[in-house]
C-alpha cells in the first residue's frame, strides 16, 4: 500500500492533482452543504455546463482557460441565482435552459476548430492530466479562502441557510451571503472542472452533503463530516483509478456513490435499530 | 409609547397592493392581531413591518423600535422540514442581531438561549434534533428563537398554523405570558378564540384596512360579529 502511494506520487501531476482535487474536494463538500440545504443543488449542474462552453470557447481563441473561464462562470452564478429566486420564472426549467445552451455552444465551437476528438471527451468527463502549476497555487489559495470565510461567516450562513425570513429581520443582508456562497461555488467549479469533467463536478457538491446527512442530525456535524468524507472519497478516487487505470472524475464519483450507499444503510439501520 | 405607527401606509406584494390604507398604531405593551382572509394582505404588512419590504406609500414610523429589537417568528419553510439542524443551534441563531460584527458567539449569548429555552418549557430538547421534534415543540423552539432576538416586540405569523387545538391553546397561553412579562406581541392569526381571549387591540384586513381599534369595539363591529362567530346574534 504504502509502495503503492510513494510510487503514484512520484509523478508530479498526480500530486498536483492530488493536491488540487483535495483543495475542490473540500470546498465543494463546506458550500454543497449549504446549497443542497437550500434546494440550489441545480445550480451546481448548470454552473459546470457553463464552464464546459467557457473553455471550449477559450481553447478555440487559443486564451487561457481560467482567464475565460473564471469570469463567465461567476457572471452566470449570479444570473442562475437570480433566476431562481425570482418566482415569475420557472428556476428549474430556466437552469437546464441556460445548461443545455452552453452545452451545444461549447461542442458546436469544439466540432468547429479541433474536431470531435478526445477533447470533447477530456472536457466532459476530466483528465488528470490536465492541471498545470498555476492551477495548485489558485486551488490552494481559493480553498484557504473558502475556508477562512465559512469560518468567520458560519454562524450566519447557518441563519441565511436555515430560515432565509428569519434572518432577514435580524438585518442579516442575506442577498449577500447567496451572492458569497454562488461566488465561491462557481469558482471551485471552474478548478475542479477540468479534472473531474463538466459532467461529474456537480457531484463533488451533492454527493458528501447527501451522505452526511444519512447520519448527521445536526448542521454543525454535517459540515464537518460531508468534509471528511469528501476527501476521503476523492482520495481513495484517485488512488483506486492509478491501481486500475480507470477515469478519475468517474472512480471517485463511484467511490462516493459507494459512500452514501454506506450511510444510508447505517441510517437505516439506525432508524430500525 | 408607539412603536410602530402606520400613517395611510401601504404595502405591495408583486406588483400589486396587497395591503392598503393602512392607519394604526402599537404602543408599548398592546397584544394586537391581525385578522382577515387568506391573501388579504396579513403577511405582507408584517414583512414591512420587519422593514423587509419598503411602504410603497405613506409612513410606517419605527422610531421606538429599532430591527433588532424584535424577534419575528416566520411561517415554516418546506426546506426546513427535513433540514439537519439541532435544537441549540436553531435557538442560538435567535442572538444573531447582537453578534455585531464578531464571529461567534459568547457565553452570554449561549446562556440566554439556554434561558430562553428554559422559558419555553423545552430545556430539555437542547440536544435533539429539530426536524423530529413535533409541531407543538418546533414552534416553541422557534418562539424561542424570536425571543433571543427580542427585546420590546415579538412579531408572530400564524404561530398556530399545523398544530392541534390543544398544541395551539397552549402555545397562545404562552404567548399571553410573554406578552404580561412586557414583550409587545403582533400576531396574524385565524383564530377567533385567540383574539377574544388575549388580543388587546385588532387590525382586520381585506388587502385594506377594514377595522383597527381594541379587541372590545371590535366585537361590536359587522366585520368582528362575522370573523368571531357571532354573525348570528
Amino acid at each position: 500500500m504504502i509502495a503503492t502511494l510513494a510510487e503514484m506520487f512520484s509523478y508530479t501531476f498526480l500530486v498536483r492533482a492530488a493536491v488540487v482535487g483535495l483543495m475542490v474536494a473540500l470546498c465543494s463538500a463546506l458550500l454543497g452543504v449549504s446549497l443542497v440545504l437550500k434546494r440550489y443543488s441545480m445550480i451546481g449542474d448548470g454552473l459546470s455546463h457553463v464552464g464546459f462552453g467557457a473553455l471550449a470557447v477559450a481553447t478555440a481563441m487559443r486564451a487561457a482557460p481560467l482567464a475565460v473561464s473564471i469570469p463567465v462562470v461567476v457572471l452566470a452564478a449570479f444570473l442562475l441565482l437570480r433566476v431562481s429566486e425570482n418566482s415569475k420564472i420557472r428556476g428549474d426549467a430556466a437552469i437546464a435552459l441556460i445548461s443545455t445552451s452552453s452545452l451545444a455552444v461549447g461542442v458546436l465551437v469544439i466540432s468547429m476548430t479541433t474536431g470531435m476528438n478526445t477533447d470533447v471527451c477530456n472536457y466532459l468527463f476530466g483528465s488528470i492530466l490536465a492541471m498545470s502549476k498555476a492551477d495548485v497555487y489558485l486551488s490552494v489559495a481559493l480553498s484557504a479562502a473558502v475556508l477562512v470565510l465559512f469560518a468567520l461567516f458560519y454562524n450566519r450562513i447557518f441563519a441565511v441557510t436555515f430560515d432565509e425570513s428569519f434572518a432577514k429581520a435580524c438585518g442579516v443582508n442575506a442577498g449577500a451571503y447567496n451572492a458569497l456562497i454562488a461566488l465561491l461555488t462557481a469558482l471551485t467549479i471552474v478548478l475542479g472542472m477540468r479534472m473531474m469533467g463538466a459532467l461529474l463536478i456537480t457531484s463533488l457538491i451533492i454527493f458528501p452533503a447527501l451522505t452526511s446527512m444519512r447520519l448527521c442530525k445536526k448542521f454543525r456535524s454535517v459540515i464537518v463530516c460531508s468534509a471528511a468524507v469528501s476527501v476521503v472519497c476523492f482520495f481513495a478516487g484517485v488512488v483506486l483509478s492509478y491501481l486500475y487505470a480507470t477515469p478519475t472524475g468517474a472512480s471517485v464519483v463511484a467511490v462516493n456513490i459507494a459512500a452514501f450507499a454506506a450511510f444510508s444503510l447505517a441510517g437505516f439501520l439506525r432508524e430500525r435499530g | 409609547m408607539a412603536l410602530i405607527a402606520c400613517r395611510n401606509a401601504s404595502f405591495a406584494y408583486e406588483g400589486h397592493v396587497a395591503a392598503g390604507g393602512l392607519s394604526f398604531t402599537v404602543n408599548a405593551g398592546d397584544y394586537l392581531c391581525v385578522v382577515g382572509e387568506n391573501g388579504s394582505g396579513k403577511s405582507t404588512l408584517l414583512k414591512g413591518l420587519l422593514r423587509l419590504i419598503a411602504p410603497r406609500q405613506g409612513d410606517v414610523l419605527t422610531d421606538g423600535l429599532r430591527a433588532d429589537e424584535i424577534g419575528y417568528l416566520p411561517q415554516q419553510t418546506a426546506a426546513q422540514k427535513d433540514f439537519p439542524a439541532g435544537v441549540f443551534e436553531v435557538v442560538l441563531s435567535g442572538c444573531l442581531p447582537r453578534l455585531g460584527l464578531r464571529p461567534f458567539y459568547s457565553r452570554k449569548e449561549k446562556t440566554e438561549a439556554r434561558e430562553n429555552l428554559r422559558r419555553l418549557g423545552v430545556l430539555e430538547l437542547r440536544g435533539r434534533c429539530y426536524r423530529e421534534l413535533s409541531g407543538g415543540q418546533q414552534k416553541r423552539v422557534l418562539l424561542a428563537r424570536a425571543l433571543c432576538a427580542a427585546r420590546k416586540a415579538l412579531l408572530l405569523d400564524e404561530p398556530a398554523a399545523g398544530l392541534d387545538p390543544a398544541a395551539a391553546q397552549e402555545l397562545y397561553r404562552t404567548i399571553r405570558e410573554l406578552n404580561s412579562s412586557g414583550l409587545t406581541v403582533v400576531m396574524v392569526t385565524h383564530d377567533a378564540r385567540c383574539v377574544t381571549e388575549y388580543a388587546t387591540h385588532v387590525l382586520h384586513l381585506r388587502n385594506e384596512q377594514v377595522f383597527f381599534g381594541t379587541a372590545g369595539d371590535y366585537a361590536r363591529t359587522d366585520a368582528g360579529r362575522r370573523f368571531l362567530g357571532g354573525g348570528a346574534a
